[in-house]
């Protein structure tokens, strides 16, 4: 070997990566940073690249055009045995033919560490797993192997730990654990994640940082509560949880604030939520960042009135309302059972208020559907 | 344990429900018991004669003894007939099954120009009538100036022997997870490691399934092996041959030996498939 990558550590950076198979750009042109000892989540539907991605991270493919650098060092063509990254692969990828103890100690043994019993036996407590050592993969349950895969690649305290839809495979319940625990050990372990899901929750529970990739390209990144709160696109605020996205025009301006016009009625914005070019804009709000009065109510900030309750839906921790609206739309509204009881009823009419900083613009000429048919998590909330 | 009590109020099933029922879950059971029965009959013949007391031939009883088994090369030229078929069928097996194997892992993991043509070219071997084979490796060995013998016979078996190996490696490699080798590499694994560590000991009990149909193929062989042995007598060969005079009770000795030695390998291949399994 000309040069050793294995000792490669630093920041991670893609720069202007594509990779085609045929007509097809399944990464296009996608520029990032991720930087050392982050927990950063790649999320985005199947299909928009981000496994490709981190195939490509690993070394198990090879960027049609592109550079990958970790730190100083160029490993964009290196093999992935040269490089100090691992992987949890999305079955995990277990070697049927070896003990759990073997499994783990396969790339210490490859990279000719000294103390391997001690290493593993290390390994095995942190993932609390130390009884299973002599046991074959196919006699563990779903989340142990989890664990297990997960153990097989930190033992190796690698630059860069790249997890690909590592909780796909487990049941609800056992999947909110294991978000708990991968937190806790990259707390514990230091090590930078890379995590690929299409999970928007996982995603916004685990990760310091999310790229939202659609379509082989990055549609927006930052923490979780920037993404939630001030999206940039309509796909991002479709995809992360639920938006109403209103259709209106930029009729004045007010200092910090913008003054907007939604079929008529004037609401403000602030102006850093705006991510629109011209006057042309959508409106959006979060469902949950909207009150409900009935007509006769006093209420402050941004109002529509005009609306009556078309659907109401109890479910449990709160009360989903679909308010039809004079031109036609149907907003939803999510109301906390502060009181335990539902106070509207099916055809109250009613006005919507929220405070005007909760509101975020998006470009007039977006696809108010984009990313919204794609989220097949939405309905995991109970 | 409670007493069962029989209910007059519970309506009861008719006999003959009950016999269709019976009939029903057994019919496979039953259908198995005659298939067996068909199948190992020719075999268990072969074992009880080689317990005969026979002089000259081996077709009619004549009395119990086990001088057969305590002398299995007491009949003349048998033995060295089956030292011949161990010695080809060995050489035949190690040079089918590293070029089956190595063809297997060539058309079930690469893309090459020609990989369906030589996907489907491998099973011509296998379809062509033993008889033309013979004849025309006989003729073959003959124009480049090669007298039948061991070694042709060998390069004979060798090459009807590679499509079997092919067809099973080829099978067990289509059924290995490729995420399995990724893994290795990610793990530090060279090319040469993944390959050692990973792929060869999960392929194994296909290559070792294939090393043992290549033997029992070879050592069967009396057609191709007629053509293109010449003066060396393999153990077909001597049973066809003695068939005129009269068959050596030795004959079903090392049939059933045989036979024996395959159920052995078999049942240790699962007892220890079975091992790892659990």
């Amino acid at each position: 070997m000309s040069f050793d990558a294995s000792t490669a550590r630093g920041d991670l950076i893609l720069t202007r990566i594509t990779k085609s198979y045929g007509d097809f750009k399944a990464v296009d042109d996608l520029s990032l940073t991720i930087p050392k000892g982050s927990f950063f989540a790649l999320l985005g539907p199947s299909g928009c690249g981000k496994t490709t991605t981190l195939r490509m991270i690993a070394g198990l493919e090879e960027p049609t055009v592109g550079s990958i650098h970790l730190g100083e060092t160029d490993i964009t063509t290196t093999k992935p045995y040269q490089r100090p990254i691992n992987t949890v692969f999305q079955n995990y990828a277990l070697f049927p033919h070896l003990t759990i103890f073997e499994n783990i100690a396969f790339g210490l043994r490859r990279r000719g560490v000294k103390d391997v019993d001690a290493e593993v036996n290390k390994v095995l407590n942190l993932v609390e797993l130390p009884h299973l050592a002599g046991r074959k993969p196919t006699q563990l349950s779903g989340g142990q192997q989890q664990r297990i895969a997960l153990a097989r690649a930190i033992v190796n305290r690698p630059a860069l730990l790249l997890l690909d839809e590592p909780l796909g495979a487990l049941d609800l319940k056992l999947r909110r654990q294991m978000q708990i625990e991968l937190k806790w050990i990259q707390k514990e372990v230091g090590l930078t994640f890379v995590h690929v899901t299409h999970d928007q929750e996982e995603a916004m529970t685990m990760a310091d940082t999310i790229a939202v990739m659609n379509e082989g390209q990055i549609e927006q990144m930052g923490s979780p509560a920037d993404l939630y709160d001030n999206p940039e696109t309509a796909f991002v605020a479709n995809f992360l949880g639920q938006s109403n996205l209103i259709k209106g025009t930029i009729s004045g301006n007010d200092g910090d604030s913008l003054v907007a016009d939604l079929y008529g009625q004037k609401i403000s914005l602030p102006k850093s939520r705006s991510h629109a070019t011209d006057n042309s804009i959508y409106a959006g709000i979060r469902p949950e960042k909207f009150r409900i009065s009935l007509l006769n109510t006093p209420v402050s900030g941004n109002v529509l009135s005009g609306g009556h309750i078309e659907d109401v839906s109890y479910i449990g921790v709160s009360t989903q309302y679909q308010v039809a609206m004079p031109w036609g739309q149907e907003l939803i509204v999510f109301e906390q059972n502060d009181d335990g009881v539902a106070p509207f009823k099916k055809g109250d009419a009613v006005n919507i208020s929220w405070e005007p900083i909760f509101t975020f613009a998006l470009r007039g000429d977006e696809d108010v559907t984009a990313g919204s048919e794609v989220n097949p998590e939405v309905l995991d909330e109970e | 344990m409670s007493k069962k009590i029989a209910d007059p109020t519970i309506p009861r099933i008719p006999a003959a429900a009950k016999f269709q029922r019976w009939f029903g879950r057994n019919l496979i059971r039953v259908y198995m018991v005659i298939a067996f029965t068909y199948l190992f009959i020719p075999v268990a013949y072969t074992f009880a004669f080689s317990f005969n007391d026979a002089g000259k031939s081996n077709l009619i009883w004549k009395g119990f003894t086990f001088r057969n088994w305590q002398n299995p090369c007491g009949a003349p030229e048998v033995c060295s007939a089956l030292a011949n078929s161990i010695k080809i069928g060995f050489l035949a097996t190690l040079f089918a099954t590293i070029l089956g194997t190595m063809i297997a892992f060539a058309i079930g993991r690469h893309q090459f120009k020609g990989r369906s043509t030589s996907n489907l070219l491998i099973f011509l071997p296998m379809a062509t009538p033993e008889i033309v084979l013979g004849a025309s490796l006989l003729s073959l060995f003959l124009v480049f100036k090669i007298n039948p013998g061991f070694w042709p016979t060998v390069i004979a078996h060798v090459m009807f022997c590679i499509s079997f190996v092919v067809v099973t490696v080829k099978a067990r490699i289509a059924s290995l997870d490729p995420r399995l080798e990724q893994a290795a590499m990610d793990l530090y694994a060279n090319e040469f490691e993944t390959f050692r560590r990973v792929t060869l000991p999960l392929v194994a009990p296909g290559i070792a399934g294939a090393a043992l149909l290549a033997f029992s193929l070879s050592f069967d062989d009396f057609i191709i092996t007629n053509f293109n042995s010449g003066t060396v007598i393999t153990f077909p060969k001597f049973v066809y041959t003695a068939a005129a005079r009269g068959i050596p009770a030795q004959a079903n000795v090392i049939g059933s030996g045989m036979f024996f030695l395959a159920l052995a390998i078999v049942l240790a291949g699962q007892f220890v498939n079975g091992r790892k399994a659990r």
